[in-house]
Formats: C-alpha cells, sequence, structure tokens
C-alpha cells in the first residue's frame, strides 16, 4: 500500500445540488460545492446551520436530493469516489477492552479481530499510524487515549482507506489551544502529502481564516463561499458573525 | 466425578459446555453495546410469546416462544431507531407491556403455577435431541462471529464512520438481535427467565475489567462462563441448589473478583 502520494490537482469533486429534509421541513437545499484534491475546503455556520448533515449527506448516512460526481480531469472520465470520514468523537465507555489495533482492524479488515492479531494487518496499521506520530499508541486501549492522541489515530485510520474525499468534524471537546493548533497544522500538512481534497467542519474562525483555501458559509443553503477574505467580507457574514471580531484575522489575510 | 453417573447429569454437563461459551461470546458484544436491559426484556418476552400459544392453542407453544422473542427484537430495534426517547425508557415501556400481557394471560383460571418452573430453569431436564439443537445454534453464533463481529464492532463506536466504510448497519444490528433472541429463547428452558441475563452479561463484564483488547476479552469471558458454569453444575448437585442460581453466584463472586483485583493493580 502506497499512502503517501502528492497531490495530482487532476481530481474534481462536485456536490451538486444537495438538499436534506427531516419531516418535510428543509434542513438546507440547492447547496453545489466544487473542491479539488490537495485543497482545503471550510464549512462554518451558526450550530443549526446544517453543516454536519451536509457531511453525512454525502456520506450517503442520511436521505438526501442531488448528486455527487467524481472526475478525473486527465481523461474527463467519472469514477467511483471512497470518502473517508472523521468524527467529532466516538461512542465509547471507559473501560471498553477496544485496543486501537482492534478498532482500526474492525473498520479495516475481515480478518476477525477476536480471534487472533494478523502480523500483516498489524504491519498496515502501524504505517497508517506513523503517518501521525501515533505508531506507540497501536496497543491501547482506545477509552484510554487523550483529545489529540484520539484525533491522530481517526486520522491515521481516515487514511488507510486512501480516500479520494476526508469529511472531518473538528473535534471540540478535549483539545487545548496547542491541540488545536497542532489539529490544523497536521490537516495542513495531510493536504500537501496525500492525494485526496478535504472537507472540514469548523468551529474556530481564527484557524479557518489561516488555513482555509476555500470557505463555505453555510445557513440553510451556501449563504457565501469563496476565499477566505471574499466570505469573511460578506454582508452574509457580518450578518451571522457579528461585524468587528474578525477584521483584524481577515486583515491577515 | 460420582455426579456423572448419571445420564441427566451428563447431558446437563454436555449443555453447559455449549451453552456457557455462547453467552461468553455474546455478552461481549451486549456488554459494549450497552444491550443490557435489551436482552434482559427479551428473556422476559418469553412469557408472553408462550402465553400467545397458549391463546390460540397451539401444541408446541415453543414454537410461539420463539416467533414472538424474534418480532419482539427487530420492533425494539425499529422502534427506538425512529422515536427520539432513551433508549432504555423505550425497552422499558414495550417489556412491561408485554409482560403484563403475558402474564395476565397465563394467569387466567389459576394456572400460573404451571409456567413458574421457566422462571428457573431446569438444566437437568435436558434431552439429548435438545442437544443437538443447541450445538446447532452454537455453529451459527460461531459462523456469525467470525463473519461479522468486527463490522459490528466497527458499528458500535461511530454509526456514521461505519457507514463511510459501506457496512449495511441496518442489517446487522437487526440479525444480531435476532440471533440473541434465538440464542435466549433455545436456553431459556435450562437457565431460566430470572437468571438468563445475569449469565449473558455478569462473565462478558467480568472480562471486561480486567482485558485491554478483544482477543483477551473473548478469551475471559468465555473462559469465566465455562468455569462458572462448570462450578455451579457440581455445587449444585451436592447441595441440592437449583443449577442456574448456582452458576449465577459463582459468576457474580468472579465479577467482583476481577473488579477489585483491576482497582488495586491496574
Amino acid at each position: 500500500m502506497k499512502l503517501i502520494k502528492t497531490p495530482c490537482g487532476l481530481h474534481c469533486i462536485k456536490i451538486i445540488d444537495f438538499g436534506v429534509k427531516f419531516a418535510s421541513e428543509p434542513v438546507f437545499e440547492h447547496v453545489n460545492l466544487h473542491v479539488h484534491c490537495g485543497t482545503l475546503t471550510v464549512l462554518i455556520g451558526q450550530n443549526g446551520a446544517g453543516k454536519s448533515t451536509l457531511v453525512r449527506a454525502i456520506l450517503g448516512d442520511i436521505p438526501h436530493e442531488g448528486k455527487l460526481e467524481f472526475r478525473d480531469r486527465k481523461d474527463g472520465e467519472l469514477q467511483k469516489i471512497r470518502i473517508g470520514y472523521v468524527p467529532q468523537k466516538l461512542n465509547i465507555e471507559k473501560n471498553t477492552p477496544v485496543s486501537v489495533y482492534d478498532m482500526m482492524a474492525s473498520y479495516h479488515s475481515n480478518v476477525p479481530v477476536f480471534l487472533y492479531k494478523s502480523p500483516r494487518l498489524k504491519k498496515k496499521i502501524l504505517e497508517a499510524l506513523s503517518q501521525f506520530e501515533a505508531e506507540d499508541l497501536i496497543d491501547q486501549q482506545v477509552c484510554n487515549l487523550s483529545g489529540g492522541q484520539m484525533q491522530r489515530v481517526l486520522l491515521a485510520m481516515a487514511v488507510m482507506g486512501r480516500p479520494h474525499l476526508l469529511l472531518l468534524d473538528e473535534p471540540i471537546s478535549g483539545m487545548d489551544v496547542n491541540g488545536s493548533q497542532l489539529f490544523y497544522k497536521t490537516i495542513d500538512e495531510m493536504k500537501q502529502k496525500f492525494d485526496m481534497a478535504i472537507i472540514l467542519i469548523s468551529h474556530d474562525l481564527k484557524y479557518v481564516a489561516k488555513y482555509a483555501d476555500h470557505v463555505v458559509l453555510l445557513d440553510h443553503g451556501v449563504a457565501a463561499q469563496g476565499k477566505v477574505g471574499q466570505v469573511f467580507g460578506s454582508p452574509e457574514f457580518q450578518q451571522i458573525f457579528g461585524k468587528g471580531e474578525w477584521e483584524h484575522d481577515v486583515s491577515d489575510v | 466425578m460420582t455426579f456423572l453417573t448419571y445420564d441427566f447429569m451428563k447431558y446437563a454437563l454436555v449443555a453447559i459446555l455449549i451453552i456457557a461459551p455462547l453467552f461468553g461470546i455474546l455478552g461481549t458484544m451486549i456488554v459494549s453495546k450497552k444491550m443490557a436491559f435489551f436482552s434482559d426484556a427479551l428473556g422476559h418476552s418469553a412469557l408472553t410469546g408462550i402465553a400467545i400459544g397458549v391463546l390460540f392453542g397451539m401444541r408446541n407453544v415453543n414454537l410461539s416462544m420463539v416467533v414472538f422473542a424474534v418480532v419482539f427484537a427487530l420492533l425494539l430495534n425499529e422502534i427506538s431507531r425512529k422515536v427520539m426517547v432513551s433508549n432504555d425508557t423505550i425497552i422499558s415501556v414495550f417489556s412491561s407491556a408485554s409482560l403484563a400481557l403475558g402474564l395476565a394471560i397465563l394467569s387466567k383460571g389459576g394456572t400460573f403455577s404451571k409456567y413458574s418452573a421457566l422462571l428457573v430453569g431446569d438444566v437437568l431436564s435436558i434431552t439429548p435431541k435438545e442437544l443437538w439443537f443447541l450445538a446447532g445454534i452454537f455453529a451459527i453464533t460461531l459462523l456469525f462471529w467470525v463473519l461479522f463481529s468486527n463490522q459490528l464492532t466497527a458499528i458500535s463506536l461511530n454509526k456514521t464512520l461505519a457507514r463511510s466504510r459501506h457496512m449495511p448497519i441496518h442489517l446487522l444490528e437487526d440479525a444480531f438481535a435476532v440471533l440473541v433472541a434465538l440464542v435466549v429463547m433455545v436456553s431459556i428452558k435450562w437457565v431460566g427467565i430470572l437468571i438468563i441475563n445475569a449469565m449473558l452479561i455478569l462473565p462478558a463484564a467480568a472480562a471486561a475489567n480486567i482485558s485491554q483488547n478483544l482477543r483477551e476479552y473473548h478469551f475471559f469471558s468465555v473462559v469465566y462462563a465455562l468455569f462458572a458454569g462448570l462450578l455451579g453444575l457440581w455445587s449444585s448437585y451436592y447441595t441440592n441448589v437449583a443449577t442456574g442460581p448456582m452458576i449465577v453466584i459463582v459468576a457474580a463472586v468472579i465479577y467482583f473478583g476481577t473488579y477489585f483485583y483491576a482497582k488495586r493493580y491496574q
């Protein structure tokens, strides 16, 4: 397996006219996005604006309108897309006997984890973990990982599936300032190291201003999208997040 | 080993050698998925299934019991997906309603005592034919586990993540619920309604106390279940106490042992 493959810039993913309804009430409608490998697209918006719902719709986890197209620009052929996902948190109790190896093997292999530990699979998992300097966590219990360790393991797990598109829900709990800084740095390195497009839900506009290539402001649909400066300077942005507070960050960009 | 001179003791021994590992294996997932209350409700639904069989004058109430349990398990799964009330509230509502219905039907005309044996079960009454049936269920469970336990673990950790790996979440959850329903129903006559959930939960919970990965978890769960089953059977013979409760007492002692061991050394 070759994990590292620099982005070719030739893959493009089109999200065309996406819409989701809960009990015939639209959560969002007519969402059109266009993402390329090697770029970071960030979804922002208030709570309930439909960010997580959009991510789940892209994953095919909930019924939705619209379609997803994945094209290789070299020959224009439509291809089957592989999508990776990094959740905000796992549903795991204290004291659960599931190790990092067990978790990664459960998602990525049919070798029954409860019976034996396959050396081949272990090698593969170690290789993925090493991309995020997390090899030494392989035998740790998942429930005992710190916020930052958990994030690195989840990223390694997502990369193992060699996705064309990686969807991330930024962690908000259990991360300190250093942790968040490291998280965004890692994402920034990933988009240069791997041949994939990244869509991230973010709750921290300061980091968005610093790292995003493309920003999408959601408010039951796309309220504004474009480069950081364009979106942060738009009237829609100021209506939702208030004026003034982010001017300093925007002027940096 | 004098207790093995009787045929019924030999059969009981074989039954425990099959049921204990079966419960040990399934228990790990029930504990991990926080389904203890679900399996408890399933056990109680046996009475309702029998009552329905009696009501319709069926000759073989075992059939109505198994069918009802499977329907009940699928219904609980479906409802907990749709309704936004806490899962254990939903299970409690349906479990008490169905149990009350079962008890009402079975107690009509003062005949409930006929069924009270089901509450504690009697492993000594098992026949060779029934042993073959248990062995069949055991084989099915093992096969299911080899094929699907990875995906069940993945689903229990994060459903959306499992979906991103194209796992058939609803299908596997339903299959697991049906499997648990089948295993509980075929063993309920020997283990008893009141203690069957303890047999499912205690060995796995004890194993979880001291295990760090899924291999240790399964190994210890099966070993504890076997140990509790065998020691319970042996000691019940010499103390003239019902076998089921004796097994649960041994399993409970193991649980507390591992709990304090883990607290002290881990």
